[in-house]
């Protein structure tokens, strides 16, 4: 049986060190103690810094994860040489040129930029490979630097700071409407912005394929926003915003919603959508959380490293109809973590990892690869929250050991045998498995890949509406030579 | 650590132990379990 494939994989940083401050953990932080504020200003990287960082330049393509066994870490004491922005899935961009891309993605006069700032973020997005004409005219204006101050004053705006001044800032969308502060719109337009400029980098992957924007059917957003007002919180669809700003013009779409497992359940139904016949090019995309910047300060600032939590992620996955030459999802092995499996580490991973395998006549060792949650440790281990990848790579490895498949004694081998290194910013759905797509897509088509397993998690249970976490999976194949 | 009787409030993770799992190792010990919450650490 021939299966749908994944045609392209695009990723994109922003780094907003400016923004750290509106993360849901240094916002509340600040509140009690503003006094932190200049602690955390002093722990904030450079763009150099942050550009030049070995997991940044792996999540956009520039180097293979695997290469971060072999950098002694701390990573961030070291860096990159010649780190460039722009890596082969897409580019780590800038905070000025952020603030522009959120300028351009507002339908609503939300955010105003100062002049002068405007000005030169303008002549530097006119230099951006993917910014034209047309975007460009999409700034209008800037604005008083007084008139932006008055309306953060009098208004209820937020301010928007680069390099420790005002630069600009977000009104908010209704007098009365909590889902419609200035602090919301900011997540979302945030999203929204981050997720259509992975967007951009998909099609100027896949163009090169012949596929155009304009080719694309459907549209799924799997980011953990909540898009909507005060009747109707998180109604969503910010994947047809998106569309809207990506050329997609005959496309619709959907969001799909299952906390951090969001983007593994997409992929699944964009290939179910593909292999039914009803759609033949179908879009995934997750956009950056806001609220995940800086969640680990507390954490960083203990242990006197930079912030590390400075960045905003997206990603994008271009699901087409088998065509011989991309890796095909095997829709016929899909894991899914069903209500009667309960919580135990077990019981998951039988789930999704020995159910599918099984429908396969596969063995776990028989999986070159397996990506997990792929959060980059040196984010969360100085504030105690463990290897993630780390753990994850234990509790299969114990499971192949329970199955007669792996040695006891091999239990920690099994890490960088099958599994991978964190590198992914902790940036809530982001990190769930699908930032070592495009690499096993390319590992795929360099010949070097036959098969990896994509284990998404969500923590259903933070949401107050049921004890459960959830789970799915997707086996990935390469083409036959 | 003989649990019978005893009132235990259990503390759950994700990648880790869950709440639901911890709960009901707790109950088959004779434990009474006065309050389960997850967390998530990422």
């Amino acid at each position: 049986m021939q299966f749908p494939v994944i045609k392209a994989v695009s990723y994109a940083l922003t780094h907003t060190p400016g923004l750290v401050r509106y993360g849901s953990k240094p916002e509340r932080e600040l509140r009690k103690d503003p006094k932190l504020d200049q602690q955390i200003t002093e722990h904030l990287r450079s763009f150099e810094q942050a550009c030049a960082y070995h997991p940044n330049q792996v999540f956009i393509g520039s180097l293979p994860p695997e290469s971060l066994w072999d950098i002694p870490r701390p990573w961030w004491q070291s860096s990159v040489n010649g780190s460039a922005r722009f890596g082969p899935f897409g580019e780590i961009m800038p905070e000025d040129e952020f603030y522009g891309l959120l300028r351009f993605a507002d339908e609503f006069d939300l955010v105003s930029l100062e002049e002068k700032f405007q000005e030169s973020i303008r002549a530097r997005l006119n230099e951006h490979p993917l910014i034209n004409e047309t975007d460009l005219a999409r700034l209008g204006a800037g604005v008083a630097l007084d008139t932006i101050k008055a309306k953060v004053a009098n208004e209820a705006a937020l301010p928007l700071y680069h390099e420790g001044r005002i630069v600009g800032c977000i009104a908010s969308g209704h007098e009365e409407d909590p889902f419609l502060t200035a602090s919301i719109l900011l997540e979302n337009l945030a999203c929204k912005a981050t997720g259509v400029l992975a967007l951009r980098w998909l099609f100027e992957q896949s163009r090169h394929d012949g596929i155009a924007a304009s080719a694309i059917d459907y549209v799924i957003n799997s980011g953990e926003e909540a898009v909507g007002d005060r009747y109707q919180r998180g109604a969503g669809n910010l994947a047809k915003a998106m569309a809207e700003l990506s050329g997609c013009e005959n496309s619709t779409g959907s969001d799909v919603k299952a906390f951090c497992c969001g983007p593994i359940h997409s992929v699944v139904i964009a290939a179910a959508l593909v292999q039914a016949g009803i759609f033949q090019s179908v879009v995934v995309v997750g956009g950056g959380a806001l609220g995940k910047l800086g969640m680990k300060f507390r954490g960083h600032l203990s242990k006197s490293q930079p912030i590390l939590e400075d960045v905003l992620a997206a990603f994008a996955i271009l699901v087409g109809p088998h065509d011989g030459r991309n890796p095909a999802i095997r829709l016929d092995a899909i894991g899914k973590h069903d209500v009667r499996f309960g919580g135990s580490a077990q019981a998951i991973a039988e789930a999704l990892i020995a159910a599918p395998l099984e429908k396969l006549g596969l063995g776990i060792p028989d999986i070159d690869k397996y990506s997990v949650e792929l959060h980059n440790p040196e984010v969360t281990e100085p504030a105690g929250s463990g290897n993630i990848p780390q753990f994850n790579y234990r509790t299969i490895a114990s499971l192949a050991v329970l199955r007669g498949e792996w040695s006891r004694t091999m239990i920690k081998d099994f890490e960088k045998q099958h599994g991978l290194p964190g590198f992914s910013p902790t940036q809530g759905h982001v990190p769930s498995a699908v930032p070592y797509l495009g690499h096993a897509r390319d590992s795929m088509l360099r010949g070097e890949l036959k098969t990896a397993m994509f284990i998404g998690k969500g923590s259903l249970f933070l949401g107050k509406m049921t004890n459960l976490s959830d789970g799915m999976s997707f086996i990935l194949e390469a083409p036959d030579k | 650590m003989n649990l019978v009787g005893k009132k235990v409030i259990v503390l759950g993770e994700r990648d880790g132990v869950q709440g639901t799992a911890l709960s009901e190792c707790v109950r088959a010990a004779g434990g009474d379990v006065v309050l389960n919450i997850n967390q998530c650490f990422v």
